[in-house]
């Protein structure tokens, strides 16, 4: 399952590499690692980046300051996309002129698509894709913790599904699996369109 | 070139040592658990009835095979604090024996009715469905309920298992219905692939020393304490279904154990023979 490629994916996005820097300040050093990795897109959806998905948890500097430490959550527990990740981090780092550096995975707390930025939902309907529904996760940024989740075995349409092509909420769900682990499949009964949903996680 | 042997497992049963090693026991039942039935599953991959459900049976397994990796993982690190040799997530799948794999026996179980040693017949998705649906019901009640272990590493899995847990349950539970309230044939087969199942579930909710002694260091929560709530899941969703409860049976199976049923080397074969082929192979 270990994948020991030197050759970068022919699908790996590109990072400029910075002019070199002189020594840096530590402030200077993490404000240079968020701009760097602001740029650096997921790889199964392209269009949002992974701090806009909340995949980038922090960004800090290890106990003796020498280190620059990626925080990364995985979305899925099966999230083949990981060591993607943690490559693109690594290399937007290097390009930033940032080494040395390490990228750090957490589990805890458990990602949640309520970490998904307004930013990165703009970018996910613009794409195609409808942004997922809130699940009222008690480590949401968006608040609205709920201390109780009821466990349904069938699905309760609470949600309103708008169809990111039209608008219309007119919409049906196809298939509650579709073409990466995060997303179910939807179609809308105004447009035509089929479309995928972001699955509320 | 033969790997270095893993460690002969029944050292960690014996009694003196049973308090120390059941937390890492205990991890490695959910892993294998996890494991087998992903493993179980992909083998829908390119086959399913529809294509709908073929693409859903490839992303539970993802979703299960998913929380092994972190499991075996995690196994690994507790195994290295106490042998001062951790192990990797790829030697407890490729390179454990039949009797070091503790899965519950439900799982490892063929895609088809009761068959005996090697013979074959048509995968019937009624067994898939329905043994989703049972173990799914006890994963949703037992992932929550692990998220406030003792053992950090099994609560942050815990939580993140317990959301996949419940989005399988549901898929699982709509397809209970949906065939058991069906064709009179689709009845028929969902009614015999629960006669089938329901007495493999027994051995899930056996208490047993492992289990004990992780949930006496508040590691493991004891199925046991579980079961009212997965009946309440099951009996709802099975009259919804219109199907009928079995009688109970007395029958416990034993792959928690290490004990499994002629099923299971075979099941091992096909996942284990590739790594075994090109040892350390990289890609």
């Amino acid at each position: 399952m270990r994948i020991a490629s030197t050759i970068p994916s022919p699908f790996a996005p590109a990072f400029p590499a910075a002019a070199p820097a002189g020594p840096r300040s530590a402030d200077d050093r993490l404000a240079a690692a968020w701009a760097a990795l602001e740029a650096v897109p997921d790889p199964e959806i392209p269009v949002v980046s992974i701090r806009d998905l909340g995949i980038l948890r922090d960004i800090r500097l290890s106990d003796d300051g020498a280190t620059v430490e990626a925080i990364i959550t995985p979305t899925y527990s099966g999230c083949p996309a990981m060591s993607q990740i943690e490559e693109d981090v690594g290399r937007a780092l290097e390009a930033a002129g940032l080494a040395p550096w390490r990228v750090r995975t957490v589990l805890a707390p458990a990602w949640t698509t309520d970490w998904i930025t307004e930013a990165g939902r703009a970018s996910l309907r613009a794409y195609g894709i409808a942004p997922p529904g809130r699940c009222g996760s008690q480590d949401s940024e968006m608040g609205a913790g709920a201390a109780v989740r009821p466990l349904r075995f069938v699905p309760r349409a609470t949600q309103v599904i708008a169809c990111p092509h039209c608008g219309s909420t007119h919409t049906e769900e196809l298939s509650r699996f579709a073409s990466t682990a995060c997303k179910a499949l939807h179609r809308c009964l105004d447009c035509r369109e089929p479309f995928d949903y972001f699955k509320p996680y | 070139m033969m790997q270095t042997p893993i460690a002969d497992d029944r050292s960690l049963d014996r009694t003196a040592d049973l308090a120390r090693t059941a937390p890492l026991q205990y991890v490695l039942r959910l892993a294998d658990n996890a494991l087998i039935l992903g493993q179980r599953n992909a083998e829908w991959c390119g086959h399913g009835p529809a294509l709908e459900e073929d693409i859903a049976l490839a992303n539970i397994s993802l979703d299960l095979i998913g929380q092994a990796r972190l499991l075996y993982t995690h196994a690994g690190e507790l195994e290295g604090r106490l042998t001062g040799r951790a192990r990797q997530e790829d030697e407890y799948a490729y390179w454990r024996e039949e009797r070091e794999f503790r899965n519950w026996t439900l799982l490892e179980l063929p895609h088809t009715g009761p068959l005996a040693g090697t013979a074959r017949t048509e995968r019937d998705y009624a067994v898939t469905i329905m043994r989703n649906f049972l173990y799914g019901a006890l994963m949703a009640a037992l992932w929550p309920a692990l998220e406030t272990s003792q053992d950090a590493g099994l609560a942050a899995i815990a939580a993140k298992s317990a959301k996949e847990a419940r989005y399988h349950l549901q898929h699982a539970a709509g397809w209970v219905v949906r065939l058991g309230d069906g064709t009179d044939a689709s009845h028929v087969r969902m009614q015999r692939a629960l006669d089938h199942l329901l007495p493999y579930m027994n051995e899930c909710f056996a208490p047993d020393p492992v289990e004990q002694a992780a949930a006496d260091q508040g590691v493991a929560v004891p199925t046991a304490s579980l079961r009212d709530d997965w009946e309440a899941i099951v009996h709802a969703t099975l009259e919804d279904a219109t199907l009928r409860l079995p009688a109970p049976s007395a029958f416990v199976s034993t792959g928690k154990l290490g004990v499994h049923s002629e099923h299971m080397s075979y099941l091992l074969a096909e996942m284990q023979g590739l790594a075994r082929a090109h040892p350390g192979a990289q890609w």
